[in-house]
């Protein structure tokens, strides 16, 4: 089939659905392309590269709309974009893949399904492991996480990194991530590399693990019951009072200290959670800054202001919420992916035709609009992408391993081996106690001496052992010059049998020993 | 030399041979250890020779020098890969040795004990010949089932618990049987009377043991043997032990119990390092079947990603350290003399890389360093299972060479697995796991690795020695 990739129209945004090597990669599937002249100008990316790519290059988007039948595009059609009703162009029968949050924008979805176009939403893409490959909101997190972090040493007028230079000693800066989600993750590995001391928190319990996985300290809450933040599909849910009143205390007693906060906290269909009140702002050094990527969604900081850098007395506040447009290159490599990746789910021949497969589960949550008819929202997924607590607790709780019997099993045995002891004595000859004493000394001689040997030298251990338990040799020395014939035989027999053992067990664990060395 | 001298000789030698002990401790020491142990051993042989009662020169010049050359010939031959099976037939030596002597003792006609003493020579006899004699057959199927000439599987037979007290009981009422055959009252004095009914009743409780012996090894999985040889080595000490006591030498009771708390401290580590109770490897098996079914509750079995040489390759240039965990199937294919290039190789391009090994790795205890050694990896790059478990999750690449359940994740993570709770290298911490195997077969405790299945688990088949020469060549 035929797609076409038209230039983004809405104010600011530099990201293409599709570059040069997507596209070699959907026409192996049997597509062809075409894209409008300069689409990807913004993200560094000329015309003439897609045409060596084999991509036919249009004038206008009019012309791309009109020609293809699948349209790739970063943001949802604008019914009132720049060239004209994006919406209206598209002709019925179009497949429209891009971000679309049918939630948010109910009626494009009515002026979509008016239109009997077939629409996919990449932010509808069910989180379960099958569909990580094109999930786009990750990558798109995964970039805005890692910007976030750029943008805010762009504003903090200090190393990330501690120094001890001839002109002084700089301390590392102090940065607290908010979420621990992809943005999250990404902006601990950037302050993490840029050199920062990083901490972070997350209502998700899971999360700790994978903070410091990244090399930040997870902030413990100081909260007594057991509440789990997870929700659907690995994001978090809405916590109780208490809960929030401890968080709160946390950051309040954080603000004071840390130099960057960089806030990433979302709760599907919902108002950002104001995490960052005015007082704590105000309590923050001066220089510092906070990074709001929630400022779409009325902000974690209710002082921030959507796409704009202001400052409330001393603190920087960053509220952009196209951070990752502001990595056009790298967003459009990225989303152009996960297309490409979804592509490859809908032609699952290679063949060029195109197979809206209802029953596939990735393709039935992506699909919000089909043939006018409108499908979303899908059943619920059943898979969660994160795993559920469930079998956290059983690694949590390892099993107790086999214990051969505590201090009362010890006492026991003490008490019965000094009864043993004492009931041999009463009955058994001197001489024998002699020999049992010896016995007992050695038996407690090899203990102490075999414990110290370490484990590598196990194997050579044996064998001297064996090599020495072949002292047996002395008593059939002594029963050879008996006077009976059969003593006699069975004396030589041991004492040949007993000197192989001997001499191999030694010569062998030379020959093991020489092979050790450092 | 006078019994005085000889005693004087013997002290030296048993001093000489806790040291060789203490010397094994290290590897720098170990050589030393080793010298010590051959020193006490001539001391020992030269000062009983040199006893009095002692005339049989010819006799002994023959069967010291031939069992001496078979020994020398067996040590220079064996490939270390079958250590093993080299120390399991040692210990059958050992264990017939003690029941020759032990027939040899009870039948010397200058022997004149009476009474309290009588008795208790005899249990001593008794019980040297019964330990020697399950000794001896143990090993000898011990041998049996490593060498591959027995089926290593564990013989399971019905009522094999019955058959076990069985044999137990009829051995004590043997023992009284036996105690009764020694003369009393006025014939007290003349200790040989009653000795040809004794002898019968001794080689009775013999093949009994022998039975015994049979049966308790065959009943034993393969993946137990460590603990096997372990136990079988704790015995042939008790062996000699008991000789000690029957011939009234403080030298064999020394060395015997030595050897014998060696081997019962060895039997105690490869049990936990199973977590596993002593009693119930003995018994025999993978114990009962677990309760429930082993994979329930498990994650989703997935599918296994294959991989292939040259990517492994590749995946080892990039990472900065690299962790090696080799297992039996390392043994089976010889593959340690490969192994130990690529650990070179790697080295050289400065990959920091190091072995990880568990404690029942293999089928001896350290059969595995023994084998890196023999393949001149040096030791120090060789980590313990306590060692490396926590670097695992900082490690870029783990290689898994012949190894299963001791990388097995459901060990720690499925309370309903067979091998719950035994401890086990954590390599799926890693960021990237190989696995060398032959096939997607289990290991020997018969449970699913769901290591296989993991994300970032890829497996390498094919023979380990082939595998691994397939990822050198493309280094």
């Amino acid at each position: 089939m035929l797609i076409g990739v038209p230039t983004e129209t809405f104010a600011g945004e530099k990201r293409v659905a599709m570059t040069p090597e997507t596209a070699t990669h959907i026409q192996k599937m049997g597509h062809t392309l075409c894209v409008q002249a300069g689409a990807g100008r913004a993200s560094n990316i000329a015309d003439d590269l897609y045409r060596d790519a084999g991509v036919e290059v249009l004038d206008t988007a009019v012309a791309v709309y009109q020609k293809a039948d699948i349209i790739l595009k970063v943001r949802a059609p604008d019914p009132s974009s720049s060239v004209g009703d994006e919406v209206a162009m598209l002709k019925a029968g179009t497949i429209l893949i891009s971000f679309i949050w049918p939630a948010q924008n109910e009626d494009l979805m009515k002026a979509l399904s008016g239109q009997k176009v077939t629409a996919m939403a990449m932010d509808s893409v069910p989180r379960i492991s099958r569909a990580q490959k094109l999930d786009a909101l990750s990558s798109m997190a995964n970039i805005g996480g890692y910007r976030a972090v750029v943008e805010a040493a762009n504003q903090f007028g200090r190393f990330f990194t501690g120094q001890i230079t001839a002109a002084g000693k700089v301390p590392p800066a102090k940065v607290l991530v908010i979420g621990a989600g992809v943005a999250g993750l990404a902006a601990i590995g950037a302050a993490r590399g840029m050199g920062a001391m990083v901490r972070a928190f997350d209502t998700r319990p899971e999360a700790a693990e994978q903070v410091e996985s990244m090399g930040a300290d997870f902030l413990m809450l100081d909260f007594k019951e057991d509440e789990d933040g997870a929700g659907e599909g690995g994001y978090a849910k809405v916590m109780s009072k208490e809960f929030i009143d401890a968080e709160m205390a946390l950051f309040r007693e954080q603000a004071k200290e840390v130099d960057i906060i960089i806030t990433t906290a979302l709760i599907p269909g919902r108002d950002a959670p104001e995490l960052i009140t005015t007082d704590m702002v105000e309590s923050m050094k001066p220089g510092s800054v906070i990074v709001d990527l929630a400022a779409e969604r009325g902000g974690n900081c209710k002082l921030t202001v959507p796409n704009e850098v202001t400052k409330h007395g001393e603190v920087t506040l960053i509220g952009y919420t196209d951070l990752p447009s502001r990595m056009a290159a790298q967003s459009s490599q990225l989303y152009g992916t996960n297309l490409r990746h979804l592509l490859a789910d809908l032609t699952p021949e290679k063949d060029g035709k195109v197979n809206v497969n209802m029953d596939d589960e990735v393709i039935r949550g992506a699909t919000v609009v089909n043939a006018g008819e409108i499908t979303w929202p899908p059943p619920a997924p059943k898979l969660s992408a994160a795993p559920k607590a469930a079998p956290k607790p059983v690694a949590a709780a390892p099993v107790e391993p086999v214990k051969t019997g505590g201090l009362g099993g010890t006492a026991i045995a003490a008490i019965v081996g000094v009864v043993a002891i004492l009931a041999v004595g009463s009955v058994a000859p001197a001489d024998f106690m002699s020999h049992f004493t010896v016995f007992v000394l050695a038996c407690f001689v090899g203990y102490q001496v075999v414990w110290s040997v370490t484990p590598a030298l196990h194997t050579p251990l044996m064998s001297v052992t064996n090599a020495i338990s072949g002292i047996i040799v002395v008593g059939a020395l002594l029963q050879v010059s008996s006077g009976s014939g059969l003593v006699v035989f069975l004396a030589a027999f041991a004492t040949l049998i007993a000197s192989i053992n001997i001499a191999g067990g030694f010569l062998v664990t030379q020959r093991m020993l020489k092979m050790f060395r450092k | 030399m006078n019994e005085g001298m000889i005693t004087s000789a013997y002290i030296i030698a048993a001093i000489l041979f806790i040291l060789s002990l203490s010397g094994l401790s290290k590897q720098e020491t170990a050589g030393r250890g080793n010298q010590f142990g051959i020193a006490g051993m001539a001391i020992a042989v030269l000062a009983t020779i040199m006893n009095s009662d002692v005339n049989a020169y010819g006799v002994l010049l023959v069967t010291i020098g031939v069992g001496g050359g078979i020994g020398a010939y067996l040590a220079r031959r064996v490939e270390m890969t079958q250590m093993p099976e080299l120390v399991a037939i040692l210990h059958s030596f050992v264990g017939l040795a003690a029941v020759l002597v032990g027939f040899a003792t009870y039948l010397d006609p200058e022997s004149n004990y009476v009474g309290t003493e009588r008795t208790i020579h005899d249990v001593e006899i008794y019980l040297g010949v019964l330990i020697g004699a399950l000794t001896f057959t143990g090993s000898v199927i011990a041998f049996g089932k490593l060498s591959g000439k027995v089926t290593s599987k564990a013989l399971i037979l019905p009522g094999r618990h019955m058959l076990n007290i069985g044999i137990g009981v009829a051995c004590a009422i043997l023992l009284v049987l036996f105690l009764g055959t020694a003369p009393e009252g006025a014939a007290a004095a003349d200790a040989s009377i009653g000795k040809g009914a004794g002898t019968f009743i001794l080689i009775l409780m013999t093949l009994l043991a022998f039975a015994f012996g049979v049966h308790m090894v065959m009943a034993i999985g393969g993946a137990d043997m460590p603990v096997v040889i372990s136990m079988l080595n704790s015995y042939s000490g008790w062996a000699a032990a008991a000789t000690g006591f029957m011939l009234s030498n403080d030298l064999l009771i020394i060395v015997g119990a030595l050897v014998g708390s060696s081997g019962a401290i060895l039997s105690y580590i490869m049990c936990r390092a199973m977590n596993r109770k002593f009693f119930s490897v003995i018994m025999g098996g993978w114990g009962d079947a677990p309760k429930g079914p082993a994979v329930e509750g498990e994650e989703e079995q997935g599918e296994a990603v294959a991989i292939n040489a040259d990517e492994v390759a590749q995946l080892c240039k990039d990472a900065e350290s690299v962790v090696i965990v080799p297992g039996y199937g390392m043994a089976v294919a010889h593959a340690q003399h490969p192994v130990s290039e690529l650990t070179q190789k790697l080295k050289a391009a400065g990959i920091n890389v190091r072995f990880a090994i568990h404690p029942v790795a293999g089928r001896m205890p350290g059969h595995m360093n023994v084998l890196l050694a023999e393949a001149n990896v040096p030791y120090d790059l060789v980590l313990e299972m306590d060692e490396i478990n926590e670097d695992l999750s900082s490690t870029d690449v783990v290689i898994v060479i012949g190894a299963n359940d001791i990388v097995n994740p459901a060990a720690l993570e499925n309370p309903n697995s067979p091998i719950a709770g035994m401890p086990v290298l954590e390599v799926w911490n890693a960021k990237q796991v190989i696995v060398s195997k032959r096939s997607m077969a289990t290991g020997y405790a018969g449970v699913e690795n769901p290591l296989f299945f993991r994300e970032n688990t890829r497996m390498l088949f094919g023979d380990a020695k082939e595998s691994v020469n397939g990822i050198l060549a493309n280094l």
